[in-house]
């Protein structure tokens, strides 16, 4: 016994043995919950099986979804370079009033789920949203005069809506952080200003540019949630193709090989973007003098600056408060709802979120569906945590195995929700994890969607305790269990907060994966909007608005109080 | 050539430049010399046309430059930091100037070329500016604003970045390459040895405006006032008080002192700062006139002489004096100073 301790013992002291043990619990999770869903997908697609055969496959239904998803992601990166790119250099350049609104602005929709994005749209232009129906009390039309909802524009507009601001963020950060001494050598040695920008600054934005594309890129080529919601049936990505065909055509081996090739795609884009991004540490000195924002001068520069201002301000304002506004006022009858109808505001669409109607969608109140998400979040927040501090830890001791163990903790990053999702199906859909039984299938997805964020967040922080507090307080009579409380874990107490609330938003706003394991009698709050909204009836529509309202609030909420640690832990607070 | 006149700027909201004037010569290297925060940066950007002045005016060859754009100034402009664009190699650096010329490539080539060699650097044209050392980034720095032949070069602190040994040599060799190319230069530093090394005339700025122009060693020997004669450490200085102009005495911690000026002859009763240089003390013990008389506290011995600290009294607790031969701490010594070698200055500011 005592021999078994001691061997134990010497082997937690020796670093390789402790990166062993340290790496186990995270290996065995991905290896279990990650890995054997995706060689189930491999093999099912590969194998042939009656009906099915990879040889015999029709090439074009897999063009099909991938040259427009190609397509649809270029062109939805084109239109955010257009807007995001004058935005990147009128936040360079210009202080203006309203400058930090706008920055807190740009933040959200790096959080905010695909499901609120989409019901913001459809309440801003959608047959329901405001414009359609000012226009119709406004000409006494008859149905609808802007058709929105199912049109390609709607899918490039809301991917515009998602990621101009990381063109926005990526960029401005590269472009404020020039050394402007660079652009005054050019200009002493004769350059225009034009040639400045051309020969100077422009080159050195490259790799930011590059990056910022790359992400941009993959975000649009993995986009499920819009795509599905605002685009409609006619318009199937690779995603929307391999929901459709494995929960609607129920044809998994098609499905497996559609996920194979989105994910060495999202596998070849991340390369890429690594690439690029690499890039910029190299080019990047430190600034000796930094572009510092004036106010715009003359009254052609304030033309450009309003207009910039106000494209984005409809762009990344309109959809969100078209939406919370919406679901406070009642236009519309509800359905078997006759004679003259009761417009203004209400608070119907909350009240009715508790109460479970006869004929309602699910069998519970959509209330439930918020406690549901809820729940399954926190689950999520254990699970990250407990394997991003142990994969945090392991990092620590730099042997070998990090070598092998990096690359494959972060290859959940380029799998897509839906391919987890499936890859789940496939292979848990049996006991003991039938998703039918056994709803916890869910927040693990949801932990697997969200570790590579979190193991972000927590490792540059455990690599910021210097070795020699730990030391300090072994020295002064701390056990290492008492180490860890003492040093470690209020050092890293913003950090794990920050992590957590990246779980939380993140698994309660996830929709691809949760779309394929989520149990009819146990919704979560983005599939009981997704299916409230499609639904006819003012009562159901705004129903949906209120929820979405209440997800945006929580994830607006989440993206405030990070900012706000951030701050505070940069400030050495 | 250059001429500039009357130039004033603020900085937040603290009058930083009040009317500095001065002109650049032909085939002139002019040495701005001042303490940190004077200004002399401030002033070679708004040379270069970088920044506006509030006030004043920037003329070549008697056309003013108010309005003329930077890159149309045909000025060469070196940067503290250097400022090589990372994201060119050695040789694409050095062309840069060339290619806004819109020369051939030919020419460009060519010229690139010599520039290397002037700087010695030949082979390194294919180089990452970024792997380059300290000294070697300072080389391709200077053929960068020497390579599109500017009317004048201006060198903002060219050597502060690098270590004491590297800059004795690059300052030699920056005096060498400034005078073959014959180009006028304004120099900047707050280094007074990289200032004598490398000026044919010596410009010193000091809140806000020039001080004192001439050449390096009329700074030493006429320096305009006490704050001059500090500032090039010149040597003891000693506040007193005028009591007679003919001959010229004033009273101080030392005693009574006859002094000469160079000069208006201060009033009575002014207050004053008389200068004693440590090498012009001498030991002539018949003397009684203007004797210096200490304890000795330190010597150091600085190559041909030693250098001796004295303790005179409560007021005075350090005088410095150069002596050919060594003392023994706690003697006590008694010096004299000629009239003539005593110089009476300004207390300035």
């Amino acid at each position: 016994m005592t021999a078994t301790i001691r061997t134990l013992r010497r082997w937690t002291n020796h670093p390789v043995g402790r990166g062993l043990l340290l790496w186990l619990l995270p290996a065995v999770f991905l290896g279990y919950f990650f890995y054997q869903p995706l060689l189930a997908l491999f093999s099912l697609a590969l194998k042939p099986t009656p009906g099915f055969s990879l040889f015999a496959l029709n090439f074009n239904r897999l063009w099909r979804p991938f040259s427009f998803t190609i397509g649809q992601a270029t062109l939805s990166t084109l239109l955010t370079l257009i807007i995001g790119l004058p935005g990147a250099w009128l936040f360079t350049y210009f202080d203006f009033p309203g400058k930090r609104f706008f920055k807190t602005l740009t933040t959200l929709p790096f959080i905010l789920p695909t499901v609120v994005v989409a019901a913001g749209f459809n309440a801003f232009l959608g047959p329901r949203g405001w414009v359609n129906l000012a226009l119709i009390s406004q000409f006494n039309l008859a149905a609808p005069p802007i058709q929105f909802l199912n049109t390609f524009s709607a899918i490039l507009i809301a991917h515009v809506f998602y990621n101009t601001t990381i063109v926005l963020r990526v960029v401005s950060n590269a472009w404020s952080g020039q050394n402007l001494r660079l652009q005054h050598a050019a200009q002493v040695l004769g350059a225009s200003p034009w040639r400045t920008f051309t020969e100077v600054t422009l080159p050195q934005l490259k790799p930011a540019i590059l990056a910022a594309t790359f992400l941009v890129f993959l975000f649009n080529f993995t986009s499920f949630g819009v795509v599905l919601m605002l685009g409609g049936p006619q318009f199937a990505t690779l995603e929307v193709e391999i929901y459709t065909q494995a929960l609607y055509l129920l044809n998994l081996p098609l499905a497996s090989i559609l996920s194979i090739l989105q994910l060495l795609c999202t596998l070849l884009i991340t390369l890429g973007h690594n690439r690029v991004s690499g890039l910029g540490d190299l080019v990047s000195s430190p600034p000796a003098r930094g572009i510092t924002p004036r106010k715009p001068g003359k009254a052609l520069e304030r033309v450009v600056l309003f207009v910039i201002l106000a494209a984005l301000f409809v762009l990344l304002v309109a959809p969100l408060a078209s939406l919370a506004a919406r679901s406070f006022v009642k236009l519309e009858p509800t359905r078997g709802e006759r004679g003259t109808i009761e417009r203004g505001l209400t608070l119907q669409f909350y009240r009715e979120l508790t109460v479970n109607r006869r004929g309602d969608l699910f069998f519970v109140p959509p209330i439930m569906a918020a406690r549901n998400s809820f729940l399954f979040a926190l689950i999520t927040i254990g699970l990250t945590l407990t394997l991003g501090l142990m994969v945090g830890y392991a990092q620590q001791h730099t042997t070998i195995l990090n070598k092998i163990m990096d690359p494959v903790l972060m290859l959940p990053l380029g799998a897509s929700a839906i391919t987890l999702g499936l890859g789940f199906i496939i292979v848990f859909n049996r006991p003991p994890f039938s998703t039918l039984r056994f709803p916890i299938l869910l927040p693990i997805a949801h932990a697997l969607v969200a570790l590579p964020f979190i193991v972000r967040t927590l490792a540059p922080a455990l690599k910021n305790i210097s070795p020699s507090l730990r030391n300090a307080a072994r020295v002064l009579g701390a056990s290492p269990l008492r180490v860890w409380r003492e040093v470690d874990l209020p050092l890293l107490t913003p950090s794990i907060l920050i992590s957590a609330i990246f779980a939380l938003t993140i698994s309660m706003g996830e929709f691809g994966a949760s779309t394929f394991l989520v149990r009819p009698d146990y919704p979560t709050l983005p599939v009981a909007i997704f299916r409230y909204i499609s639904q006819p009836g003012a009562l159901n529509y705004g129903q949906a608005l209120a929820m979405s309202t209440i997800l945006m609030l929580v994830c607006a909420a989440g993206i405030f109080a990070i900012e706000k640690l951030q701050k505070s832990e940069k400030d050495g607070v | 050539m250059l001429s500039v006149s009357d130039i004033e700027k603020t900085y937040d909201e603290q009058p930083l430049l009040k009317g500095v004037s001065f002109s650049v010569e032909e085939n002139e290297t002019v040495c701005l010399l001042g303490p940190s925060g004077s200004g002399k940066s401030t002033l070679l950007r708004i040379i270069a046309g970088l920044e506006e002045p509030e006030g004043g005016d920037v003329r070549w060859d008697n056309a003013s430059l108010a309005g003329v754009p930077t890159h149309q100034r045909r000025f060469g402009l070196m940067f503290q930091d250097y400022a090589l664009f990372p994201h060119r190699n050695v040789a694409e650096n050095i062309a840069f100037g060339l290619k806004m010329q819109n020369l051939p490539a030919d020419e460009i080539r060519l010229r690139v070329e010599n520039a290397l060699q002037t700087i010695g650097m030949t082979g390194f044209s294919k180089r990452k500016v970024t792997e380059l050392s300290g000294g070697e980034q300072q080389r391709v720095a200077l053929a960068r604003a020497l390579a599109p032949n500017p009317r004048m070069l201006m060198l903002d602190e060219p050597l502060g970045a690098l270590d004491r040994a590297l800059r004795a040599t690059l300052s030699q060799e920056l005096r060498h390459i400034l005078h073959d190319s014959k180009i006028p230069a304004i120099y900047v530093t707050h280094d007074q040895e990289e200032a004598f090394a490398i000026a044919d005339r010596l410009l010193l700025l000091h809140q806000g405006s020039i001080l004192q122009s001439g050449r390096p060693h009329e700074f030493f020997h006429r320096p305009c006032n006490a704050w001059v004669a500090r500032f090039f450490g010149l040597g003891n200085l000693i506040g007193g008080t005028v009591t007679s102009q003919v001959p010229l005495q004033v009273e101080t911690p030392l005693g009574m002192i006859h002094a000469s000026c160079q000069n208006q002859v201060p009033a009575l009763g002014q207050h004053t700062t008389l200068l004693f240089r440590p090498s012009q003390a001498r030991q002539a013990p018949t003397l009684s006139e203007n004797k210096v008389t200490g304890k000795v506290l330190d010597q150091v011995f600085q190559g041909e002489k030693f250098l001796v600290s004295l303790f005179i009294n409560e007021q005075v607790p350090l005088f410095n004096i150069m002596l050919p031969e060594p003392v023994s701490l706690g003697d006590v010594l008694a010096v004299n100073y000629q009239p003539t070698d005593v110089l009476c200055l300004n207390n300035g500011a």
